[in-house]
């Protein structure tokens, strides 16, 4: 087996988890992957009362960040933004002597309800998926983090009626093993639009 | 006896009719109960020369008032008001001593004599003075805290007066009625009676240091164990007549060693400011301290001799005005000089403009000694009346008139008083806990419970409670429920619980209750009291204990947090209602409306339930749901979305 390069730390965080049908198998996927830490969070903090300490140990302990969740609003679900507002302080993942974060990798791994012909200027999200997680990216940039375009499934609502769910979290288990073993070319993934459709060919080695 | 009650009943009267008229009037029940005193007097002339006999007695109501005032004042305040009391009311003794004693001699009088003049006039009201603040709710302010200062300098001053004016007395004049005459002195000076006369000087002062420490002592070692036998007797009065005992006791020690009792009972107020038993004094001592100071101001508007004023009435109004002018002036530039500013130097310059009580004392004693003939003697203590008798319609020119204008300029912060306190009812596990909690976030609370040995061990762990009744209402009153904006009721009985929000809720409003209930049919007679913030002992806990069950069960962290916080909002909801339909008249069975809503809400948990147990209920709740499968998010969706897949 070869060596863990890479720990990884998904953050989870859906609100309903009775009713989600994608995002819950993948943190159970992701659960089951060497090298992969997975935090529920919110059963972590039913309360999101984040505990700040304990947050930022775990990012200290860990070289790549995964946001898993599904988009609401074209954001986060609210304790995500919760977790990044208390988390990440002056000090600590940005301004003087916060370097705490500097040289580690961040991405999002989110469903979506719209196909991906809805998030373009003609469609009726009017915006790119990249775009609207510009916050995101600007996050990652002053904290000194490389960011990756995210990992997306399109059309979740219809996923599980048309099969694609089996395929996306095999896809997401090889971009974690991947992402774990070093395996992943970031230079060719960096201008990407999603993670999904690269994979294969920026995986070094197959 | 028939003219004791004769007299207590014309006394009454005067109190009761004239106090709250002056009060309605906004007048303060001071300048009440002097015009009652002259409308007794001088006027209907239904009481005579026995008010001076009685004034003595009533100068016992100053005595109890500095106890009172010791007991509100921890000694570290007293320390920190050292330069006020040494620099601003030292100052204000000698600067107007010295400006009288000036005039009184470019009047023609001889030295000594104008000396004496000074001396009884430096000295303000502190009966006066002290209740109108008090009342209005000024003493804890900066113009407040100052003329304290200045009013307790003046009480420590009285002793070497005392002993300053025989010595005053022209050796012509003096004749041998040394300590005859002068034994209507009772309480408030103790120049005579003292045991310690003719006695060598370094006796005189080894007693007078022994009775102090005897205070201090005494105050701090022997009060609690006598509390706490006084206690076991389980009757208030008891207690009371044990507060008596120890104030009396300890103005009979000061008259015996020549020391004024109202330093005396002031200096065990001190000590025992921070005793468990101090909310307690407070309450027990209270009323006395009220009819006595009141019985006071009424002898002094009845004792005013208005033959002798009408003969001279230019000369004496004159001689008070400008006494209290120049009085004025002196406490005006104190005040810049101790940088009292606004509406703060205003009250200090008009609220201590007159002359007091104590001059009423050093009047006797001085003609007594010989020190100012007799006729004179009756002049000034017109004077002295008088300036009382203006000293209220001072305060309402300072309300009315100054305190606004000044304070437009700035907004003065040394003039809000402190944050009203929080008050715990019960010392309980459930007081326990709210207290800590409160002390955390830095707020003040008074807690008071009536078991005498949870407060002295919870006292060894440095929490900071009184011993005494709740559900008494002088208690709280004590306890400052005047100030208060909360109160916690977290008594074990019932009974008294909703007697104290009753009482709470009727007459103080402004303060917010939370009230601690045992059961339903508690929860419906504290609403029913008043209370808005009803909290079920065992209700939070009770959540808690279904939430870990939740957990256990496998529903997930959030879920659980969801469900439990929704069961309490469903819960206190139907609560509510049901406590707004309940009739304490009524038992449940007869009162059709609660019979009814109770019915109606039993029958849609029932729905609830059955809702749970569907299969289909995952998709029922109303939170972060989804579109439906198919459901169509966007009118441009069917043109382009779909399209373009």
């Amino acid at each position: 087996m070869a060596p863990i390069e890479n720990k990884v730390l998904v953050l989870f965080a859906h609100p309903a988890q009775r009713r989600s049908e994608v995002n819950v198998h993948m943190a159970r996927v992701a659960e089951w992957v060497p090298g992969v830490t997975v935090v529920d969070l919110y059963a972590e903090y039913p309360n999101l009362d984040i505990d700040v300490e304990t947050e930022q140990a775990r990012l200290r302990d860990h070289d790549v960040l995964v946001f898993l969740h599904p988009l609401y609003w074209y954001s986060t679900p609210a304790i995500l933004k919760e977790w990044q507002d208390l988390v990440l302080e002056y000090g600590f993942a940005y301004g003087s002597g916060g370097t705490a974060l500097h040289g580690k990798t961040f991405f999002s791994a989110l469903t979506a309800g719209g196909p991906e012909a809805a998030y373009r200027a003609e469609g009726y999200n009017h915006f790119p998926l990249r775009q609207l997680l510009a916050p995101l990216e600007q996050t990652a940039s002053l904290c000194g983090m490389t960011w990756l375009p995210p990992f997306v499934l399109h059309s979740a609502r219809r996923a599980k009626e048309e099969g694609r769910i089996e395929a996306h979290l095999d896809a997401w288990e090889h971009l974690l093993e991947a992402v774990v073993h070093g395996r992943l070319d970031l230079a060719t993934l960096r201008e990407a639009e999603t993670l999904n459709g690269v994979l294969d060919v920026a995986v070094q080695g197959g | 006896m028939e003219s004791f009650l004769l007299q207590a009943f014309v006394y009454l009267v005067a109190a009761v009719v004239a106090v709250p008229v002056a009060n309605r009037l906004g007048l303060g029940s001071v300048l009440g109960y002097l015009i009652a005193g002259v409308v007794i007097g001088p006027l209907l002339g239904v009481v005579g020369a026995e008010t001076q006999d009685l004034q003595a007695y009533a100068e016992f109501g100053v005595v109890m008032m500095l106890f009172l005032i010791g007991l509100e004042l921890e000694p570290k305040a007293l320390w920190n008001m050292r330069v006020r009391l040494l620099g601003l009311g030292g100052m204000q003794v000698a600067v107007t001593t010295g400006l009288i004693t000036a005039a009184a001699m470019a009047f023609g009088l001889y030295w000594s004599v104008a000396l004496a003049v000074g001396l009884v006039f430096s000295l303000s009201s502190t009966a006066i003075v002290l209740q109108t603040l008090g009342e209005k709710g000024l003493i804890r302010t900066d113009g407040g805290q100052a003329s304290f200062s200045v009013l307790l300098a003046q009480d420590i001053a009285v002793i070497p007066m005392l002993a300053l004016i025989p010595l005053l007395a022209a050796p012509e004049l003096m004749g041998a009625n040394w300590g005859g005459g002068i034994s209507d002195i009772r309480f408030t000076a103790g120049g005579g009676g003292s045991i310690l006369e003719g006695q060598p000087g370094w006796i005189v002062t080894l007693v007078v240091l022994g009775s102090v420490a005897v205070i201090v002592l005494g105050g701090h070692y022997l009060t609690r164990p006598m509390f706490r036998f006084l206690a076991l007797a389980k009757l208030p009065e008891i207690f009371t007549a044990g507060a008596l005992l120890m104030v009396i006791g300890i103005a009979l020690l000061m008259t015996l060693v020549g020391l004024s009792p109202a330093l005396g009972t002031f200096l065990a107020g001190v000590v025992l400011a921070n005793s468990e038993y101090r909310h307690e004094l407070e309450a027990d001592i209270e009323p006395f301290k009220g009819l006595l100071l009141g019985l006071f101001f009424i002898t002094v508007g009845a004792g005013i001799n208005f033959a002798i004023l009408f003969e001279n009435v230019f000369f004496i109004l004159g001689l008070t005005i400008g006494m209290m002018l120049v009085k004025g002036l002196v406490l005006f530039g104190l005040a810049k000089a101790f940088k009292i500013r606004g509406a703060a130097g205003w009250l200090f310059t008009l609220g201590l403009a007159q002359a007091g009580e104590f001059g009423f004392v050093l009047l006797s004693f001085t003609t007594q000694n010989d020190v100012i003939p007799v006729g004179l003697g009756q002049t000034l203590q017109l004077v002295v009346t008088l300036s009382m008798l203006l000293t209220p319609a001072l305060f309402i020119f300072h309300e009315r008139v100054l305190a606004n204008k000044v304070d437009t300029d700035k907004a003065e912060d040394d003039e809000i008083d402190q944050a009203g306190p929080v008050i715990i009812a019960g010392l309980g596990r459930f007081g326990q806990v709210v207290n800590r909690m409160l002390l955390s976030n830095g707020h003040k609370t008074v807690v008071l419970d009536y078991r005498n040995d949870l407060i002295s061990g919870l006292r060894n762990f440095g929490v900071t409670a009184y011993f005494g009744d709740p559900s008494r209402p002088d208690m709280l009153l004590a306890a400052g429920i005047r100030e208060a904006k909360v109160i916690i009721v977290a008594i074990d009985d019932q009974e008294k619980a909703v007697e104290i929000v009753e009482y709470v809720a009727r007459e103080h409003p402004h303060v917010h209750i939370v009230a601690r209930a045992n059961d339903r049919q508690h929860v419906y007679k504290l609403y029913s009291a008043g209370a808005r913030d009803i909290v079920r002992e065992l209700f939070d806990s009770s959540i808690r204990a279904g939430r870990y069950a939740l957990l256990a069960l496998g529903h997930h962290p959030f879920d659980a947090e969801r469900a439990s916080r929704r069961y309490v909002k469903q819960d206190r909801h139907n609560l509510a209602l049901l406590a707004r339909l309940w009739d304490p008249d009524l038992t449940p069975l007869e009162n059709e409306p609660y019979a009814a809503k109770a019915r109606e809400i039993n029958q849609e948990i029932n729905e609830a339930m059955m809702k749970a147990q569907s299969p289909d209920n995952a998709g029922a709740e109303r939170a972060w749901t989804p579109p439906p499968k198919g459901g169509k998010v966007s009118d441009d969706e069917d043109r382009q979305g779909t399209a373009a897949e």
